[in-house]
Parts: structure tokens; sequence; C-alpha cells
């Protein structure tokens, strides 16, 4: 399957994060479509186009937004999420920095479909850069007359607002998200009331991933036909794949829906030279691993989960046989311990017991009846925490214990670091020390 | 009105129950008397579902839900840990949790014994732990207040203390920080501690994370004798758990009332108990001829102050205080009316008027319980006359707050600001200092209907004209009407006459007393509580006798001193100011000890008569209700108008003894509008001094934006500042001071 790039269709071009470049290449037309359309039917349009949420989860966009009420004489707010923090993924981030007016259109016309006259913007703090890029943006439609008050003399208000969270992953979670845009620790929400009903200020919200709505003038401007012909009947549309990890050309490669990870591995340059897949996560490090015999298939919701796994962010990360199974695992606990809110007891205690048991296997302390103790504690963390980030940390170890056991066993009497030199792993292997 | 409850029908354990639509899973099981495991989860909080402890299954549910936040739905198939082995396993799963870091320190926690994590470790837990690294630890305690100390190894991070200063006292209190493993509860940095219901967090902490400098390593729980109690501080009424260990009271708890005060009560009920055991009058005390005081026998007291009550009995006047029982007071009043034969009685140890008098009478006295805690709740709006809630009957407070909050009720306040409570009730201010109120009471007919409440405190007596405005107000809207006094013996005072019809009242008797009156029966009155000089009364009086329970001004000069119960020791009943009876039992029986009413029976029976249980009211003629004269004092330069009440945790005698309490009383301040900050030549953060009458006090100045002009604020017998004068006394305030 080919590369078909869209999203990034001009990100080579010099001026592409510049208003200029995003009209040269039909920018900015989208949205007086959409005005003449009319909100509910845009509602209806993305409902048809089958587009599913970018973020992870993969909801239905549009009937996310239909569950935003209307006629209810509340404000309603749109959220942008892109707090973009998952360990593997790196799209969003690329995406603002090369095309953002894609999502500052998408954001007036997603806006305008669930009549949101303010919607904001929630970055990660820890990209300036991307910052001042999506600031100078938004600085540009307001020049334009595209985001303020009486949009091209639609009668259609908008102000935009970006703010830069303050460095925590929670804050992804969506009403988290929520918490923290309003000034108060980010912590997830009891749910019910959803967002829909009582988001952001207690006022109907819809929060959105960053890709999810740059999607949206190309629908537009398309047609449905036009989306759906990418894609599954379940996964349509296309989708930025960030690969990344063991692979000559690591970056971003946009395709449809149903790529194979073989395919994609390909346009990546395959696998770094001299050395093969031992295992590769489709989307983050929240999804379980697999392994080199599942790399054939169709990177779409259905098929990766029916393959034992999750879509996810869609950033593949391939790892060769220079990994330590043990040590990816121990780090990526390393981070969700980190993470943890602390809300919930079982995230916040189970995260810091695994990540305290794994680093013993780190060390070659671990011993094998720990081994089921840790699975034990994944399945009390999975499905009892209050949010899904819970559900990410016992994700993991069980994956890698299932394909890698021999791995934790040898790591009962011998550090990883000694059974697999972490430099070997590393871009700068075999280069004069 | 009908109210239609929607039911729905759920299944618990293969039980089928019909329920109340919306009710949550928890509390279902909890009416089945299955109990579900839980540490966040409570009753009058808003559901977090952040422990994890309660999960349970749902019949189609793959994963086990937080009984606490969902409510039931019908058809609801709900599986508890007794018969569900996912939800017994998370259960077991959560509790393991919650131990790998908690400190096993249980046989030194106070906690310890009345632990929910201890007990549920035992019902729910597993006997070995599977841990085998390093606790978690944290310095500790540290302080979250003078009283509450935080052990944040214990902590479980149910988040009850948070939400309970978040939703209930909305005290800037503590709050959770840090995250993951590191989270703790903490205090905030530029917001000050500042909660008068603090020591609710330690009695609903779950396990043993907060404790208080009051109680912590004194006793075990299990070494307690526990009785039910009534709050003996002010009119609200509350409900309390005293706990005794060896005849001695070690803590006192908010009992259950969810009439009165929920589960909940203020630091004063809680913590300002040390003055039962100190100080006390072992035996009572006789003056001789030369003039010295000195111990005598029982018999021989009664006999001296029978003798010397008998030749003056009718030019006799009965001071009783605040802090008297229905049945004290019943027997002060049969004294001093049927015994003495003196109509001299007044139960108002403070600034008192005859307007107020005539009020209690026609308005107040002997009326059936007409005005509640839930007509707070329900009413559409309430004003507050010459009442600061939070200060003056604290669970009045938090039922006004919890009614704004929910959005039935609005508060607006007759007083000179914003107080702090105020803004936390949502209330609105009608600026009045005291020579307004009388016309702003008038004007806030606008805001009150027949579903409205007025509730006036004790210090509209201050204000002349007040409680006639208020009476007519009511009548006028329809409004129902509560007067709300500060202590907690003050309704059933009035209830059982102890009120001037015909008589005295407590200025006059002490501006009287060496003249027309010729002797003093005094209960419990602190002599600075008295708008008049009581000492130097006391010192003209021919003959005073005086019932306390503790060595005081007043006894050091009373010719015969009877020592009486204090609350520990006798059963009795508070009537609070709805007027509800609150009775307690004795909870350190004590051979010996005798109440007011005992001693003034055995005091009448040595002046050859006995009390009796007559109706006062039954008989009484009430007074016309007519306003007195407003002031017509001028105010001059460098003067303003005192307006004052007392901060709840103030100079009072009954705080006597607990340090870690007063450390968080409120520092006083002064405050003025900007107008006259600039006219009396006040400078915002400075020092301000407010003198009458040869009395001063200094205090900080805080410039208060809203307030009425040539109005000056200040808290009477508080911390920081010992002036104890009525609002509506001209003052002069100046610059400066100390």
């Amino acid at each position: 399957m080919t590369l078909t790039p869209v999203l990034s269709a001009h990100w080579d071009e010099a001026d592409s994060y510049k208003i200029a470049g995003y009209m040269r290449n039909g920018g900015y037309t989208a949205f007086k479509k959409a005005f003449a359309t009319g909100p509910d039917e845009i509602i209806s349009l993305v409902k048809d186009s089958g587009l599913r949420g970018r973020g992870g989860a993969g909801f239905p966009t549009g009937l996310k937004w239909s569950f935003v009420p209307q006629g209810d004489d509340k404000p309603h707010y749109l959220v942008i999420n892109a707090d973009e923090s998952e360990p593997g993924a790196c799209k969003d981030i690329p995406l603002m920095m090369a095309n953002p007016h894609a999502l500052i259109e998408g954001v007036i016309i997603a806006a305008y479909a669930m009549r949101a006259n303010h919607a904001f913007i929630y970055l990660r703090g820890e990209v300036p850069h991307v910052f001042r890029r999506v600031n100078s943006a938004i600085r540009e439609a307001y020049a334009a007359g595209y985001l303020g008050k009486n949009i091209m003399g639609s009668g259609f208000d908008l102000e935009v607002v970006l703010h830069a969270g303050a460095g925590a992953y929670i804050c992804g979670e969506e009403t988290a998200l929520l918490d923290s845009l309003e000034g108060r620790r980010g912590q997830p929400r009891l749910k019910p009331p959803f967002p829909a009903v009582a988001g952001l200020y207690a006022s109907p919200s819809c929060v959105n991933n960053v890709e999810t709505i740059a999607n949206i003038p190309y629908i537009v401007n398309n047609g449905v036909d036009w989306f759906k012909s990418f894609g599954t009947e379940k996964s349509p549309g296309f989708k930025l794949f960030a690969v990344s990890g063991h692979v000559n050309r690591p970056g971003i490669y946009e395709a449809p829906l149903g790529i194979t990870m073989r395919e994609l591995l390909e346009h990546a340059g395959g696998v770094r030279d001299g050395h093969k897949v031992k295992f590769w996560l489709p989307g983050g490090s929240s999804v379980p691993m697999l392994t080199p015999d599942l790399l054939d298939t169709p990177l779409t919701y259905e098929d990766i989960a029916a393959a034992g796994s999750m879509l996810g962010t869609g950033t593949p990360m391939i790892f060769d046989e220079t990994t330590s199974v043990v040590r990816a695992v121990t780090g990526w606990l390393a981070f969700y311990k980190h993470e943890s809110c602390g809300k919930c007891t079982p995230c916040r205690e189970g995260t810091w017991w695994l990540s305290d048991v794994l680093h013993r296997f780190e060390d070659g302390h671990g011993t094998e009846a720990d081994l089921d103790k840790l699975i034990d504690i994944c399945s009390q963390i999975a499905g009892r925490s209050f949010c899904a980030l819970g559900d990410a940390a016992a994700t993991p170890f069980p994956a890698a214990l299932k394909y890698f056991r021999d791995e934790f066993v040898q790591a009962t009497n011998a550090p990883a670091n000694e059974s697999f030199d972490p430099v070997a792993a590393t871009v700068f292997a075999g280069a004069t020390r | 009105m009908t109210v239609t409850t929607q039911t729905v029908t759920v299944t618990v354990d293969g039980v089928v129950v019909e329920v109340p639509a919306g009710t949550l899973i928890i509390r279902v099981a909890e009416m089945l008397g299955t109990a579900i495991p839980r540490f966040c989860d409570h009753p009058l909080l808003d559901p977090v579902a952040a422990c994890r402890m309660c999960l349970v299954e749902i019949e189609g549910q793959g994963k086990p839900q937080p009984s606490c936040a969902v409510t039931v739905s019908d058809g609801m198939v709900i599986k508890t840990q007794h018969t569900s082995e996912m939800a017994e396993k998370a259960q077991a799963g959560v509790m393991e949790f919650l131990l790998i870091n908690h400190p096993l320190d249980c046989p030194i926690c106070d906690k310890g014994g009345e632990c929910p994590l201890q007990n549920q470790a035992m019902t729910n837990g597993q006997g070995e732990t599977r841990f085998e690294g390093t606790k978690r630890t944290f310095p500790k305690p540290i302080n979250v207040s003078a009283q509450v100390l935080l052990d944040r190894e214990r902590c479980v991070s149910c988040a009850r203390c948070t939400r309970f200063a978040d939703q209930i006292a909305g005290d800037p209190f503590i709050e959770l920080l840090e995250r993951g493993a590191k989270q703790q509860v903490g205090t905030s940095e530029d917001q000050p501690f500042d909660s008068y219901f603090s020591g609710n967090t330690i009695q609903i902490c779950p396990v043993g994370a907060l404790t208080s400098a009051k109680y912590r390593f004194r006793s075990r729980p299990f070494d307690l004798i526990s009785t039910p109690t009534a709050c003996e501080h002010c009119a609200s009424g509350c409900a309390l758990r005293t706990d005794v260990r060896r005849s001695t009271v070690m803590r006192r708890l908010a009992w259950d009332a969810p009439e009165v005060n929920e589960e909940w009560n203020c630091d004063k009920g809680r913590f300002a108990f040390p003055y039962t055991s100190e100080g006390r009058l072992t035996h009572p005390l006789v003056r001789d001829e030369a003039g010295n005081l000195g111990p005598a026998s029982w018999p021989e007291a009664l006999r001296v102050a029978a003798a010397g009550l008998a030749g003056i009995g009718k030019s006799t006047a009965v001071l009783t205080g605040g802090r008297v029982t229905v049945e004290d007071a019943k027997a002060y009043a049969s004294f001093a009316r049927e015994v003495l034969g003196t109509n001299d009685v007044d139960f108002r140890a403070r600034a008192v008027s005859n307007e107020e008098t005539a009020f209690l009478a026609n308005h107040v006295a002997n009326k059936p319980m007409d005005v509640t805690y839930g007509d707070l709740e329900a009413a559409k709006s309430v004003l507050l006359v010459s009442f600061e809630p939070e200060d003056e009957s604290p669970i009045v407070f938090l039922r006004l707050r919890k009614a704004a909050l929910s959005g039935t009720t609005k508060v607006f306040a007759v007083a000179p600001y914003t107080s702090a409570g105020l803004a936390k009730m949502k209330g609105t201010l009608l600026a009045a200092g005291p020579r307004e109120e009388v016309s702003v009471i008038a004007s806030a007919a606008s805001h009150l209907s027949g579903d409205s409440v007025i509730l006036v405190g004790e210090r509209a007596a201050q204000t002349p004209g007040a409680l006639t405005a208020v009476a007519e107000l009511a009548a006028k809207t329809g409004a129902k009407l509560a007067w709300i006094p500060r202590r907690a013996g003050d309704r059933g005072a009035l209830d059982a006459g102890l009120l001037p019809i015909d008589g005295r009242n407590t200025s006059e008797i002490v501006s009287a007393t060496g003249s027309a009156v010729k002797g003093l029966v005094i209960g419990g009155v602190s002599p600075e509580d008295v708008d008049g000089d009581l000492l130097s009364a006391i010192d003209k009086a021919q003959f005073v006798v005086s019932l306390e329970t503790r060595h005081t001004e007043i006894t050091a000069e009373a010719d015969v001193v009877l020592p009486v119960a204090v609350v520990t020791e006798k059963a009795g009943t508070f009537r609070n100011w709805e007027g509800r009876d609150r009775s307690f039992a004795a909870v350190i029986p004590t051979p010996g000890a005798l109440s007011d009413a005992d001693v003034l029976g055995e005091l009448a029976r040595e002046l050859g008569k006995s009390l009796s249980v007559s109706d006062f009211w039954a008989s009484a003629t009430k007074p016309a209700l007519k306003a007195d004269a407003a002031s017509t004092e001028s105010v001059g330069n460098g003067q303003a108008v005192l307006s004052t009440w007392r901060h709840l945790l103030d100079k009072g005698s009954l705080q006597s003894g607990e340090p870690y309490l007063a450390a968080t009383a409120r520092v006083a301040v002064v405050r003025v509008s900007p107008a006259t900050a600039q006219k009396l030549n006040l400078v915002d953060g400075g020092t301000a001094t407010v003198s009458c009458c040869g009395n001063s006090a200094s205090a900080p100045l805080i410039v208060t934006a809203g307030m009425t002009d040539d109005v000056v604020w200040l808290p009477a017998n508080s911390e920081g500042s010992s002036l104890n004068l009525p609002s509506g006394c001209v003052v002069e305030v100046s610059q400066g001071g100390n």
C-alpha cells in the first residue's frame, strides 16, 4: 500500500505552517463551505464519514459531537487535546509544527457544528516551540478574520485560546484535562456527568484530538466518499503513522488505515541493518506488544484488536533483538508510576509496586514467584482503576511475559544490562567510544 | 404536598428490593444490611470513587464498579463481595494496595481499635502481605493547624478531609498535593489555615492520618466509656459523644443527629472541655464574721445562705447566666419568684433592653418548634439580623451554607460588612451599621415572602428598634421568625421564665444593687459579659450567693459559694434555638455532685419552702413590644459607631485550658470603610486603636469595601482584643497603638 499524504502533503514546503502556505494549497475554503452547509449537516457529514478519534480510543467523532445538547442556552466549549504525552507517540506535535492551520480550520468547523463560541487548545507544556508556532498561526487566523467576532459575516463568533499544560501525562485524559484547564490539579473526574453534558466550566463540552480535528477541513472539502475511499469500512480514512525505534528512517508516514506494519516498515527503510524485529507496539506504550509474526496485520482498529493489541495513537514502535524486554517494561512502568495522578488506589499504589518489583528484575534480583505476583498485581489494577491510566500501566508486563518469559527468568539471576548491552540498542551503537 | 418517589427494582446478592431511583448501590446494600467496605465514601460528601474499596459486580458489565458512585437503575443485578468472586478479589486487591505503604503502627495509633482500615483489613483483606519492598516514608507528623496533626504515611488519599473542607465548611483548609505515590494532604502556602470545623476531619478520617493534638496518644478506643451527650456551648444543639477514661474526659466527638448537626460539630464543642476539670470548687465556701471566705460543710453553707436570703428575699435579684439546663432554669425560676418572691430575674448576661424583653415574651418564649434546621434548608430566602452564624451558631452556618450551595436558599444579612461566613454562604450583604439597621431591616421586605425565614440574633437587643422592626417585617411578609441566642441555656431559661416580667433586667439589677436590690443570687455569670459593673454591684450588695462550678471573680466576692455540677457530672436537657430539647446523661457519675436545681431545692427547703414546676408563661402578662428610642449621641471627629460581635473562639471562660484550640482562634482586626479610613486618617494594614470609656484595644486595620461609613468593627472579647462593649457605642478610633 502506498502512502497517501493529505495532512502532511505539503510539509516539505518552506511555509507550510504559515497561512499563505496553507491557503495556497486550498486552505481556509472548507470552513466557508461548512458555514454555507449548516451546523447539523456538518455533524451528519462527520458521522457519515466514519471518522474515528485519533487520540487513542477510536471513538466515532460525529457521534461524540452529536452528544453536545443543542438549544440549551448554555455556552458550549470545544477543547482540543494537544497534550500528546504517550511514550512513543509523536504525531500531533509534528502536525502542529508543520500544518497548524489545518487544526485551526478544523476547530472553526467543529465549533460551528456544535455551536461553541469558545475553543481551547490544551497543548503539552514541554514543547514551547510548538506553542509559539500554533500561537502565531492563531494570530494569523485572527488577522485574516477567520477567528473572532462575526467570522466572514456569518454571524458566528469564535475565540480560540491556546493553553500550555504543566507537564502531566494524566492531563491527556479528557476530564483531567478539563480540570487542569479550569486551573485545578489535573485529576480525572467522576462520570457521569460526561463532558458533553457538564464539561468545561460545567457546560456542554467536546474534547477532540488534534489529528482528528485536522481531518475535518479535508473531509468537508472532499466529501464522505473521498474519505471513505481510504481505509476500511470500520476504520475509514488515513492516519499519521509515527514510526519510531530500530528502523532506518523513523518518522511520520501518512497512509490509509489498513496498511500493514510490514509495509510501513518498508517505507521507513526497514529494521536497522543487520538486525531483525523482536517485538513491536502499534500505538504507544499503553498497548500490548506484538511479535514479528503479526507484522502483516492491517493497522486498523478492528484488526489490531483481533491480534490482541490496540491501534492506540497509531504510532508504532519497533524494537530489534538488542532490546531487553525487561528494561523496556521497567522503563514504561517507571513512567506510569511517575505519571499516576494518585487519585485512585489501584493505580497509585499498583504502579508504585509494579515498578518496585520490576526494578528488582532489571537488577537481576527477581524471583519466579514474583512473576506470578506481577501478573496478579496487573490484574488488580486493570479494570479497577479510576481511569484508563491504570489500565495502560497494567498492559505492558502481561504481554511481555506472554512472549518473553525466558528473559524474565534470566533476569532472576542476571541484570538486564549484562544480558543486553544497553549501548547495542542505541543509535550510536558501534560508534567508537 | 405529595411527593411521589419513583422507585426501581434491583437485585443485590439475590435479594430483590424496590428502592428510590437514584439511590447509590452502596446505600441500597446498607438498607439490606450488607456492609460493602469503603474509605472515601461518606453519606454527607459527594462521591469521589477514589479509594476503589467498594467495588462490586454489576451483571452485564465486564469490570467491577464503585458502588459508592453508581446509582441503581431498574433491573440492575448487583453482586457484592458475598456472592461475586470478581468483587471479592477486587476488594482484596485494593486492600492489599492500601496496606503496602501503610505503616504497621496500629499498636501506637490513635485510630487502632476504631479504624476502618484495620477493621476492613480483617474482614476484606488477606492475612499475609506479598509486599517485600521498603515502605514509602514521610517526615511526621506535620501540623495542619495547631490542633490537627497529619501523618502522611497513614493517609489513604480518600479525600474525605479535603472534601469536607471544600464542600461542608467551605474553608481554604487542606488540599491534596503532588501526584502518584507522593500524593499527600497539605496546606496552602498563601491561604492561612482558618476553620472552625477542623476537628470533623479528624473524626471522618478513616485511618489515623489526622489526629488531634489534644487527644493524640492519650488513650485507646477500647478503654473509653462513651456517653451520648449534648453540647453546652452554643444554642445550635449538637449531639455529641463524650469519651471518658478513668473518670477523665478524653475527647468529644460529633454525634449523629440528622435533624440538627447531621454528623458535624464545631471545634469549640469538640475541644473546649478541660474547663470541666480545672479550678473546680470542691466544697461550699462561707464568709466568716472577719470577712474571710472559708470552707464550710453543706449544711452550714445552706443554713448561712438561707439566713442571709430570708430577710431580703423580695429585694433579691437572680442572675443565671446562659448555661443552665432546662431543669436548672425551672428551678431558678421557681426559686426566684416563689421562694424569694422577686421578679428581678434575668438569664441574659449581656447587653439587654426592655424592648428585647417584650420581644422575647411575645415572639419567642414557650413557642412551639415552628422554625427548624429543615426549614432553613427549605426556605427560599433567609434574612440574618444581628446574627453572624459562623461565629454565633456554627451549625446554623453549616446548614445555611448547604442550603445556599444546593441552590434552594438565598441568604441575606443585615450586617456591617460581608464576613467570611456570609461569603461562604454565597450571601448578599444588606450593609448597615448599628444606626442604619432599623431602616435596612424594614427595607429587606423585598427579599422575603411566606417561604422565608428571619433569623435574629441576641445582639439585636443592642440596637433600639431592631427587634420591633423585625417583628413588623415578619408580620408584613409572612416570613417565619426565629431568635438565635449565643448560649446553650438561653432558650431553656427563657421558656422557664427567667425573664424580668414586671421586674428589673440585668442592667437594671446591676445599677439598683445596693439600693432597691439588696441581695444577689448568681449562677454561671462572667462579670465582663454583663453590660454594667457587676463586680462593684456585688461589692454593694448586702448578701450574695454564688452557685458556681469553678473559682471565679464572683465566688471570691460572694458571701456563700455553693459548688454545682458541670455538664459531665449531671444529666439534663438543653433547649436549642429551635426549641428542640437536647437531653444528655451524666458522663462521669460523681457522688456528691449537685446540679443547680438540686442545690436550689435544698436551699428552698432550708427556707421552709419547696420548688414547684409551674408554667410561668401560662399566666404571665406579656409587655407590649415597642421600639426603644434610637441613640442620638453625636459622632464627633475621630469617632465612629462600634459594631461588634464575638468570634466563636473567644476569651470565654469555658474555653480555658485548651491551648491547641486557642491557637486556632481568629485574631482580632479592626474594619472601617474606605471613606471612614480616610476621614479618620487610618491606613490599611496599619494598626488602629479603638477606645471608649477608658478601655481600648489595638489591632491591625483592614479597610473593607462595601462597609457602612462612620462604623468601626472589632470583635468583642476575642484573641487580640479584650474590648467588650455592645454595638452602638460611639468610640474613638485612632491610627497606631500596640
